[in-house]
């Protein structure tokens, strides 16, 4: 059993990546990563309330009519996300405000509704617990990822600390500010999506049309 | 008049919710491989937010704002925090009763927009513009406009989406960005367009 608990941890973090393999929960990862801070608010918060919704829900899952299941399920995400919202309101307010409507849109992020309906629907709380936890840490990863690449070339520094000095401040770097920008997260994990198949080449989507190539005489 | 105007062009172009805020991206990026699908379903979410936004609005104002509920004989009660939960409930009813009300009287709109429907609950683009509402406290005649531009905005660009994408399947592109990934990049292309009209100014 603890072999398979290790699995559902690691899987969907390169193999079943929710980002690049199942495109579920992009809105919030385009917009909160131009800090890496608060991404890593965003990807810690995601990842709680994935954990306790897939469980509370397969707690109960027997007693769910399946024709409410989803407003069921819509009450106990939004039940969790007003908690995440008053504590992140409490504790850290600056953050909070930088997240702005992207901590309630965690209700509609496809990943907490797309695990409770795939997943935790059919298995027992703890599995459901431990498929939460591995679904958003690959979804914090990626959220890292692109938000370490923004940063650091948008801005010259990691968590707020200057790593490359610019060159208003007297150093040599020129920060690339259209990593600042929106577009620029479509290009990264545009990118890393493109990285990520290379690496593994199962993933690649199947072509809907072939070029023939002509052969020469 | 004019302040409405000026808001209804920023909600649509400048503010554009899928371009410039990301929201409804995942719909945008699954069903966007075909114009008349991607005109359907932009079609019903301009529906669906042009009702929700302004019910949510006098939710808001009636009934969770602070004092709100001074005319129930409660003028100190506070039920701001019961924000979220409230708004994605009326979401999900409004989508319930609109899904009835086409397949009784108009069936054939009905059909076209199939499985969009439902699935409508759980864009974000909805979700976003209600809490926008919120955040930037408009009035019930600025959240409807809002509503119906914002709606506009992202029907306007998975429509465009789709096709380019409808272009794109016949080019060669390496493996690895086949799909999604090419998908993104033309994305953030058009996002780049799209950030052109920021200078706009009404």
């Amino acid at each position: 059993m603890a072999q398979t608990y290790r699995n559902m941890l690691v899987d969907p973090m390169v193999d079943n990546n929710p980002i690049t393999l199942q495109v579920l929960g992009i809105c919030s990862a385009l917009a909160v990563t131009s800090s890496l801070q608060v991404a890593m608010v965003m990807a810690i918060a995601v990842t709680l309330v994935t954990a306790f919704s897939s469980m509370f829900i397969s707690v109960i899952r027997n007693q769910i009519p399946s024709s409410i299941r989803i407003i069921v399920q819509m009450i106990i995400i939004a039940s969790l996300v007003i908690v995440v919202d008053q504590v992140l309101k409490a504790y850290a307010y600056e953050i909070s405000k930088t997240l702005s409507v992207f901590v309630g849109l965690i209700i509609t992020n496809c990943i907490v509704m797309g695990r409770a309906e795939a997943f935790a629907m059919k298995n027992p709380p703890v599995a459901s617990f431990v498929d939460g936890i591995g679904n958003g840490m690959g979804y914090g990863l990626i959220l890292m990822l692109v938000g370490f690449i923004r940063e650091l070339f948008g801005s010259g520094s990691i968590f707020g600390v200057t790593i490359l000095e610019t060159v208003n401040n007297g150093g040599w770097y020129v920060p690339n500010g259209l990593l600042l920008l929106p577009p620029s997260a479509f290009f990264v994990i545009g990118l890393l999506i493109w990285a990520f198949r290379s690496w593994k080449p199962e993933q690649v989507e199947e072509r809907e049309y072939r070029i023939q190539t002509v052969e020469s005489h | 008049m004019e302040a409405l105007l000026s808001l209804a062009v920023k909600a649509i172009f400048v503010e554009n919710m899928a371009l410039a805020f990301f929201l409804g991206m995942c719909t945008f990026l699954a069903v966007s491989k075909k114009i008349g699908t991607a005109i359907g379903l932009g079609i019903s979410v301009t529906l669906v937010q042009a009702i929700t936004v302004p019910a949510n609005n006098i939710i808001l104002t009636y009934l969770l704002k602070p004092g709100a509920l001074a005319w129930a004989g409660f003028p100190d009660v506070d039920l701001t925090f019961l924000g979220l939960i409230s708004y994605i409930g009326v979401i999900a009813a409004m989508v319930q009763i609109l899904e009835m009300i086409l397949d009784k009287y108009f069936p054939p709109l009905y059909n076209a927009l199939g499985v969009f429907l439902p699935l409508i609950t759980v864009n974000c683009a909805i979700m976003g513009g209600s809490l926008f509402m919120v955040e930037r406290d408009y009035n019930l005649a600025e959240s409807s406009v809002y509503g119906v531009a914002s709606g506009l905005g992202w029907a306007l660009a998975i429509t465009a989406m789709a096709g380019v994408r409808e272009k794109l399947k016949y080019s060669d592109i390496p493996d690895g960005l086949q799909g999604l990934g090419i998908t993104f990049i033309s994305a953030g292309l058009m996002a780049m367009a799209f950030m052109s009209f920021s200078g706009v100014k009404l």
